[in-house]
């Protein structure tokens, strides 16, 4: 019973930064921007947040720090494949990149160093001695919350509101959101910034949750995870919600399994986030053949206003 | 009844468009009045499509003024356009294939809205009421793409009247109908018409005009021609109109005696998009030395008959024989080629020729694989510069040089290499889908004496077209297809326009009265 | 028939917001300059990769001032170490063999639009299957050794790199993520093996197997650590150029790569192409693990790609696919590598050379699209007179499903 509840806690404080940063990606995905620089953006959020830190900024600070740093290099993305119409993986990867080597360089002076202050808990002992899933929930943070209310308040943004219906229609068909009257250029940076946003916020998370200090390339393949579960989630934000606590589950199984000796089944748990995006494209991929959609359907294109068709 | 002042809805006056080299409009003059449909006739390319894209916002005229109920208006965008109540139904739909009818209608309303069950009901009444009003229905609660073309463009004329458009510009509504949706959009346009809506629409097919159109106003070149009440003309006087010269340019073509049967297709059926059955127990035949040409409205099968014969799509049952050999369903367009069967697809720029390629490049796509070309899997493109420069000058291709990307060429050079590298095979049956699409009158004529000629030698000719015109302009048979069968057939000399249309709308020739 | 013009909404200089109609005629015309893309260019000029580089180095000479170091004198130090000696230019052509050779894999796939960015995984399967050889046949007669690895780590890197293309010929998933998600799965496949079973016994916990045998070993040359991968990836560039522009094949590739449909209607099997072109472009980069463990590293160990496969993506890009742009490109950004390794001693993280590979891809990109542009004037008489071109067909690399 314990080890259940302790590995749910797990799932859950590793699943969380996998969350938010799926929730980023998913935002501009659905605007058919796809988001392959979540990597590099989770590790400028990192490193600004700590930079915060280290400085004795606050928590809140530091957050909105990460959240910032998050939304310039999702301008930069939305720059690169809204207005130069660039090639949208390309400009992902070179984020990535980008934002991999910057963060080991600004982060270089406070490697290592430990951050002080943590993310205010929400206490819920009454919950306590509910079995198994009890004391999972009793003291979770304030951003577990969030980010689970996030995950809900977006699936009711995409499925119940106007703005999602226009959102829906941008990925799906951006010329006829744009004869419809949709400002796509404008409605896309919008997204993508804000899902940008997410996705550095969901690095400073990190800081504060999973590492207590800056490590170079600390986010170990996070935000690649984190699309990912986008795919797994097949764009859909209460699926990531189940999905993130999935895959955050398998890593922390993982990581229980090493410390009681046996590295072997480690490594291949660690796998199943990736092995499983692949199986569950198959699976989709098998299915679209008699011709569901399920991806936004312009996602990877550049939308170009006045193409003949 | 037209002698008080004639107020007119829509105006376009001097309106020029350019699209590169091509002059699209060139001083095009337009005017319609509210409670009338206005049919806007042409060929293809003649700028129908272009003007009223003008009106509707999309494309931005270099000369020109727009003019509604007497007021000279701003068009700088589609948004512009919807504003001032123009209402344009495209040709390809803009509609979101994943969302519903109503989402589709919806979309792009100002402000943030709670789309409840309330907010959904409230909808589904009020475009309920459009729908009766005009007749016009849709299941409102299914995807997009779940729906047939038919209803996809009721979704789209309605999703037009939603907006509260007053004018109504139809993109060849009826290209992609079958004739008893015809007939149902028809009726529906003229209960617009009687609710004093201005409703225009481009085509090129006469027999709809002479039918439901109050005024005509026919295009050519890019200039308005003449605008007239449809019951002061009739077909002969709009054809030629249309094509600047008589269109049945008689005996242009004698028969000479065509050989024995090259192609046998029986009872074939096939699977097209979608899961629909597209060809259900289609026969033909093609001898050598003719033409045997297939007319018949666009989706009844005929881009499935293309690609079977092709390779590019297998067949589910039925036999397909070439040269007395029967061909299994699952051949390859590989073999399809090495077996002599030549394709001038339909959709040129997108199928035929890859724009990006040089002349060079495009002019060897079929012959490439030959021993001769190609020796070991060598392929030394330099030494077939000379040849190809001879091949390009025989079929008077414009170029700058072998080494220009294709999609710097004119439409007419396009297909013109597009002939040249077909023919250049030497093929035994070749395929033409729509062949003249989009050309002009020069270009039309060439490619026309190019098909003649290849027949003349002794090469079946497969011609696919929609426009009845070419086709009985050129053909020994013509065939009839409808919903993936041959409905009829006719012998050059014996062709009969009025059968042939009926045929074409469906019709059979004992029911007329039905249309 | 695409007329190729738009406007570049943020080019807009009137202050007129781009929803709201304007007062006046139609022939009004909005004044001043707009941006307008020239679309039958499909490249940009020669000269734009080197213009990119130079504009990244100014772009994160900014970062570094930022940070109170002179970028003069760690761009100095970063060319002194990679190219001032004859020890930094060896060391440089190290990091460019295993570029070079995954460069030319993911070009090979690029030509068809495919896009393979695994490279790394393919990378990590050729070196696990070239230690494989050494792990379980210990007694194969020394000759036999290099050729059996290099055969291995050949096809180790063809099986990864065939994956992606079987999962998007028979079961339509995007390559770009399968390809994706299989470097992760290669790189934890690694750890596996270099922690657990392949783990050096004598190693003192060293996360990597035992040091090759000799004869396991690529010939170096001379004195430097360059090894015969560097015979391979040569051999291999010439062969890719020949292949590409004299051979069917490479005409195929051609066709397939500038539009799909036009090579399926000129008879060309495009699942075969694309199956055929994924386990070359695997091998390659199975080639280039091989030569790495067996020429450098001379060992498996953990982490012993620097990230040579997502490099190679920049490689292959900044040289536009071209044979001899490979080779200078694979060069250029060994040299940055080895120039990220050499600032380490004024106090730098080694991955600052990630920064500015990350820097000279997005100003390649950008430049691409700018490059292109043109500022035209709203004239009187049309607006897009001066600039129509007839250019039909979108860009048909960009869209990635």
């Amino acid at each position: 019973m314990d080890v259940i509840a302790q590995l749910l806690t797990a799932a859950v404080a590793e699943g969380t930064p996998l969350l938010l940063a799926a929730l980023g990606c998913l935002l501009s995905e659905r605007a058919g921007i796809i988001n392959l620089g979540a990597e590099g953006m989770m590790l400028v959020g990192a490193v600004s947040a700590s930079l915060v830190a280290a400085e004795g900024g606050s928590v809140p600070a530091a957050m909105i720090c990460g959240i910032l740093a998050g939304a310039l290099l999702g301008l930069l993305h939305a720059f690169t494949c809204v207005t130069l119409r660039a090639n949208q993986i390309v400009s992902g990867l070179a984020i990535t990149l980008f934002g991999t080597g910057l963060s080991a360089y600004l982060g270089k002076p406070i490697a290592g160093t430990p951050l002080a202050g943590s993310i205010p808990v929400v206490n819920l002992s009454f919950l306590a001695p509910v079995p198994a899933i009890g004391p999972v929930f009793a003291h979770l943070d304030v951003l577990v919350w969030a980010s689970i209310a996030l995950a809900v308040l977006l699936q009711i943004y995409v499925d119940k509101t106007s703005w999602g219906l226009n959102l829906r229609a941008l990925g799906d068909s951006p010329a006829t959101a744009d004869v419809m009257g949709i400002d796509v250029g404008r409605s896309r940076y919008a997204h993508v910034i804000v899902g940008s946003m997410l996705v550095g916020l969901a690095g400073a998370y990190l800081i504060f949750s999973v590492a207590p200090s800056w490590i170079e390339g600390m986010t170990a393949g996070r935000g690649w995870i984190a699309v990912a579960l986008v795919i797994f989630a097949r764009w859909n934000p209460v699926r990531a919600l189940a999905g993130a606590y999935l895959f955050g589950g398998l890593d922390a199984l993982g990581f229980r399994i090493q410390l009681m000796g046996t590295q072997t089944p480690s490594y291949f748990l660690k796998m199943m986030p990736y092995v499983l995006t692949v199986v569950v494209l198959m699976v989709l991929g098998l299915r679209s053949r008699r011709g569901a959609p399920h991806m936004p359907l312009s996602l990877g294109s550049a939308y170009v206003r006045e193409e003949r068709f | 009844m037209n002698g008080l002042a004639v107020s007119y809805s829509v105006e376009m006056n001097g309106i020029v468009k350019r699209f590169g080299r091509v002059l699209a409009n060139d001083h095009a003059t337009f005017a319609a009045r509210p409670g009338e449909i206005h049919a806007l006739l042409g060929e293809n390319g003649a700028g129908k499509s272009t003007l009223m894209s003008i009106l509707s916002g999309l494309y931005r005229p270099e000369a020109g003024e727009i003019r509604l109920y007497g007021r000279p208006v701003p068009l700088q965008s589609p948004k512009d356009a919807s504003a001032l109540g123009i209402g344009m139904v495209y040709q390809n739909f803009r509609l979101v294939p994943t969302l519903t009818a109503v989402e589709n209608l919806v979309l792009g309303e100002r402000g943030f809205r709670w789309l409840g069950r309330s907010w959904r009901r409230e909808k589904e009444e009020e475009i309920g009421g459009l729908l009766d009003q005009f007749g016009l229905y849709f299941p409102a609660d299914r995807p997009i793409w779940q729906l047939s073309l038919g209803e996809q463009q009721r979704v789209e004329i309605v999703k037009v009247l939603y907006r509260g458009a007053d004018i109504i510009v139809l993109d060849e509504p009826t290209s992609v109908l079958t004739p008893r949706e015809a007939a149902d959009l028809f009726r529906a346009l003229h209960q617009m018409k009687a609710a004093g809506k201005t409703v225009i629409l481009t085509t090129h097919k006469l027999k709809e005009v002479m039918a439901w159109a109050d005024r005509i106003t026919v295009m050519r070149k890019g200039r308005t021609v003449r605008t007239m009440e449809t019951r002061e003309t009739d077909e002969k006087e709009l054809a030629r109109l249309m094509v600047g010269r008589d269109v049945m340019l008689a005996g242009a073509a004698p028969r000479t005696a065509p050989g024995e049967v090259l192609l046998r297709v029986r009872d074939v059926e096939v699977i097209g998009e979608h899961g629909r059955p597209a060809l259900q127990g289609l026969n033909l035949e093609v001898r050598r030395g003719e033409i045997v040409g297939v007319a018949g409205v666009a989706g009844n099968g005929q881009r499935e008959l293309a690609e079977c014969l092709t390779g590019l799509r297998p067949w589910n049952r039925g036999t397909v024989e070439f040269e007395g050999e029967s061909l299994s369903p699952r051949l390859s367009a590989k073999d399809m080629i090495t077996r002599g069967i030549g394709h001038i697809p339909e959709d040129r720029m997108k199928t035929g020729l890859a724009g990006k390629l040089s002349v060079l490049d495009n002019l060897l796509l079929k012959s490439y694989r030959s021993r001769e070309c190609s020796p070991c899997g060598l392929l030394f493109l330099r030494r077939w510069e000379r040849r190809m420069e001879g091949l390009i000058h025989q079929f008077d291709v414009k170029t700058p040089s072998l080494h220009t990307a294709v999609q710097q060429l004119s439409g007419g050079n396009q297909q013109k290499l597009l002939f040249a590298r077909e023919i250049e095979q030497h093929p035994h049956l070749l395929i033409a889908v729509h062949p003249a699409q989009g050309l002009d009158v020069g270009v039309t004529e060439a490619v026309y004496r190019i098909l003649m000629d290849l027949r003349n030698e002794g090469t079946g000719i497969l011609l696919i077209s929609e426009d009845l015109d070419e086709v009985m302009h050129l053909s020994d048979r013509i065939l009839m297809m409808c919903a993936g069968r041959i409905k009829g057939e006719f012998t050059r000399d014996r062709s009969d326009r009025e059968t042939i249309g009926l045929l074409m709308a469906g019709v059979s020739p004992g029911e007329e009265a039905a249309v | 028939m695409n007329k190729g013009v738009f406007g570049m909404r943020q080019a807009r200089t009137s202050p007129s917001s781009p929803s709201g109609g304007e007062p006046g005629g139609a022939a009004r015309r909005r004044p001043g300059f707009r941006m307008v893309m020239d679309a039958a260019q499909t490249s940009g000029p020669w000269w734009l990769p080197i213009l990119s580089v130079t504009a990244a180095m100014i772009f994160c000479a900014f970062l570094i001032a930022l940070n109170g170091l002179n970028p003069l004198v760690v761009y100095a130090d970063m060319v002194q170490g990679a190219f001032g000696s004859g020890y930094g230019l060896g060391e440089t052509v190290v990091k460019a063999i295993p570029l070079l050779l995954c460069g030319i894999g993911v070009a090979l796939a690029y030509r068809i639009a495919f896009w393979n960015i695994g490279a790394e995984g393919q990378f990590l399967a050729g070196a696990m299957g070239a230690t494989a050889v050494t792990m379980y046949l210990p007694h194969l007669p020394g000759p036999v050794d290099i050729p059996a690895m290099f055969v291995a780590g050949a096809l180790a890197g063809a099986v990864w790199g065939l994956l992606p293309g079987v999962l998007r010929v028979y079961f339509q998933v995007n390559e770009l993520i399968s390809s994706l998600m299989l470097n992760y799965v290669a790189a934890l496949l690694l750890d596996y093996f270099v922690f657990g079973p392949w783990k050096d016994p004598m190693g003192y916990n060293f996360p990597g197997t035992p040091m090759f045998q000799p004869w396991q070993q690529l010939m170096t040359f001379g004195g430097s650590r360059v090894h015969l991968g560097l015979g391979f990836a040569l051999a291999a560039v010439a062969l890719y150029g020949f292949v590409l522009n004299y051979t069917r094949w490479g005409y195929e590739l051609r066709v397939l790569g500038a539009s799909p449909a036009v090579a399926r209607y000129a008879g060309i099997s495009i699942g075969r192409k694309i199956l055929t072109v994924m386990l070359l472009s695997g091998a390659l980069a199975g080639v280039a693990g091989m030569s790495e463990v067996s020429g450098v590293a001379h060992r498996l160990m953990y982490g012993v790609s620097p990230g040579y496969g997502y490099t190679a993506i920049i490689v292959a890009w900044i040289a536009k696919l071209h044979p001899v742009g490979l080779i200078l490109a694979s060069v250029l950004f060994g040299g940055v590598i080895v120039g990220g390794y050499s600032v380490q001693t004024i106090g730098l993280p080694a991955s600052m050379s990630l920064m500015l590979q990350g820097a000279i891809l997005l100003f390649l990109i950008g430049g691409e699209t700018l490059s292109r542009v043109r500022i035209v004037r709203n004239g009187p008489n049309g607006e897009e007179n001066a600039a129509v071109h007839p250019a039909p067909e979108k860009r048909g690399g960009e869209a990635w499903m």
